[in-house]
């Protein structure tokens, strides 16, 4: 059994340092934008958010992958602990930039930012990953066919990334690309630094998660063998691996 | 991403927005360790109650053995 | 699909394709309901636009609308049989590749929905369409079977997952719709410009690359993940 807490204390503790260094990096050093003036602040904060919850979904399905390969379903609650967290990140991601949207344009949603659209199609996506899990009852085909979503739908985000963003090309001028690449040097630090933030953020909360996981499955296996199979309560029928 | 090109919103409009957004992610991240602190006392009830009954066990175990050795010396009615 | 896959793959494939073929021939049970289907939804999109003809985009829109609303009847019913049957056991009892199995049903699937077109579209074009569908013909179809191919490719993964599911008919169109978007989007930019008024008479490229390259991508991924879906 592995031990995910191990580091985890460490990990939690530069993922402090590095957000609380990125927030004051946001509104004591990067500079006000020209165009957009305060509200530009969000930027750092949806930005980054939304990368890693793609870059987690997409993790989801190579550690999806992985239990296609050995079969160990290990894998398969990483995937799902994955794919949970780049949940959670997702939808922080989508009421930021309803915010934004709301204070840059007036609209809460605005369908002409392709980045957006493509967002909502691979979140809508992965909210099916749950019920698909909760509707089948055998939890060895429940991990498999998992799975099998997961790596379908982390090869569907770039992808879609791409149909979007031709479908409405250039309706706005890009100020600020995804990778910051035309960032004057001080708003550019301080999106690479809210960036490491965020994906610290996810791997902790991911360990974190799986560390709770993981010490529930071992009480429950203790539970067993102490005191036999009429010792443990049935498990309810659940999305969540066990 | 991408921002039109909009007039710059006077810093009291935009901080109220800017603010809501960060309060948005903080009370997430506070949500969800909640809840996983919630789940973290629910393991810990169980391996108390776990422990509990292990200690049941092992009292059983031991009156059990002693019960055994009574027993054996009473004559049977 | 792949070199060293034995022969007996390709004739395992094609013998599911004619009893899968047959079946619906003998029992028309799925086509004539998407094509009915289709139909209906042709008159709510003229009643709910209140438009007696469409053209361009909109035009384009009501096509893919109407013919993803038929599909997903498709999908739907695409394992039934063996779900109802036992097709699935007598399959994996048989000493045969199973990656056939999908490979007939995505074919079985594509004969379908290019039947469903042959009628669908025509009637589109005489109940709704403003402008003629002869000059951008070829395009049209180039277009739709390229469209065919993933609603077919995506709709046979989708139900393949959905079928072993308690919510089957609900799981299948919730992962598939969001699954098809980038290929719908396409389809309808791509198709858009081919139903305007003196429209061109061949889709823009970018559209007819993008939904050729999700076709190749998602008929690969399909065919490397099926062999997991059926395993039991």
């Amino acid at each position: 059994m592995t031990t995910y807490g191990r580091g985890l204390r460490g990990l939690a503790l530069a993922t402090v340092a590095t957000i609380t260094v990125a927030f004051a990096l946001v509104f004591f050093y990067a500079p006000l934008d020209a165009d957009q003036g305060f509200i530009q602040k969000i930027f750092y904060l949806h930005v980054p958010l939304a990368i890693t919850a793609l870059c987690g979904f997409v993790f989801g399905g190579l550690l999806g992958a992985m239990h296609l390969r050995t079969g160990d379903r290990r894998w398969d609650i990483r995937s799902y602990v994955a794919i949970h967290m780049a949940l959670i990140f997702g939808i922080g991601t989508l009421i930021t930039g309803g915010i934004w949207a709301k204070a840059s344009w007036g609209h809460w949603w605005v369908w002409s930012d392709p980045t957006l659209t493509s967002f909502l199609i691979v979140l809508l996506l992965f909210c099916t990953y749950q019920p698909l899990r909760f509707s089948i009852e055998d939890s060895e085909r429940q991990a498999r066919y998992a799975s099998v979503f997961a790596v379908i739908a982390g090869a569907f985000v770039p992808l879609n990334f791409i149909a979007v963003r031709l479908a409405q090309a250039y309706v706005h001028p890009r100020v600020l690309t995804l990778t910051g690449g035309n960032l004057p040097g001080a708003m550019r630090l301080t999106f690479l630094v809210s960036l490491v933030g965020m994906a610290l953020l996810y791997v902790t909360l991911w360990k974190y998660e799986m560390a709770a996981k993981s010490t529930r499955m071992q009480v429950r296996a203790l539970r067993r063998a102490l005191l036999g199979d009429d010792g443990v309560a049935p498990l309810k029928r659940s999305a969540a691996p066990s | 991403m991408i921002l039109a090109v909009a007039p710059a919103l006077p810093l009291q409009t935009a901080g109220k927005y800017v603010a809501g957004a960060y309060v948005v992610f903080l009370a997430i991240v506070l949500i969800y360790v909640a809840i996983v602190a919630t789940r973290l006392a629910r393991t810990e009830r169980d391996l108390t109650e776990l422990r509990r009954d292990v200690e049941l066990r092992r009292q059983q175990a031991a009156g059990e053995s002693g019960q055994d050795s009574e027993r054996a010396r009473e004559p049977v009615a | 699909m792949r070199e060293e896959r034995a022969p007996g793959s390709w004739r395992t494939t094609i013998t599911v394709l004619r009893k899968d073929l047959l079946l619906e021939l003998r029992g028309l049970e799925t086509v004539p309901a998407m094509v009915l289907f289709a139909l209906a939804t042709l008159v709510v999109f003229h009643f709910g636009l209140n438009r007696d003809t469409v053209d361009g985009q909109l035009a384009a829109g009501v096509l893919t609308a109407t013919l993803l609303f038929a599909a997903m009847l498709g999908i739907n019913r695409l394992f039934v049989a063996e779900r109802e049957q036992g097709g699935f056991d007598a399959f994996l009892l048989a000493p045969v590749d199973r990656s056939a199995l999908l490979v007939a049903k995505a074919l079985a699937l594509f004969v379908f929905l290019a039947v469903l077109e042959v009628i669908a579209v025509p009637a589109f074009g005489l109940l709704l369409l403003g402008t003629s569908l002869g000059p951008p013909l070829l395009g049209l179809i180039a277009m739709l079977l390229l469209g065919d191919v993933a609603l077919a490719v995506i709709g046979t993964l989708v139900s393949a997952i959905a079928v072993h599911t308690r919510a089957r008919d609900l799981i299948g169109p919730i992962i598939g719709l969001p699954l098809l978007m980038p290929a719908l989007i396409a389809l309808a930019r791509g198709i858009g410009p081919l139903l305007a008024v003196h429209g061109s008479s061949w889709p823009p490229a970018r559209w007819v690359l993008i939904l050729a390259l999700y076709d190749v991508v998602f008929a690969l991924l399909a065919y490397a993940v099926f062999d997991f879906l059926l395993e039991d």
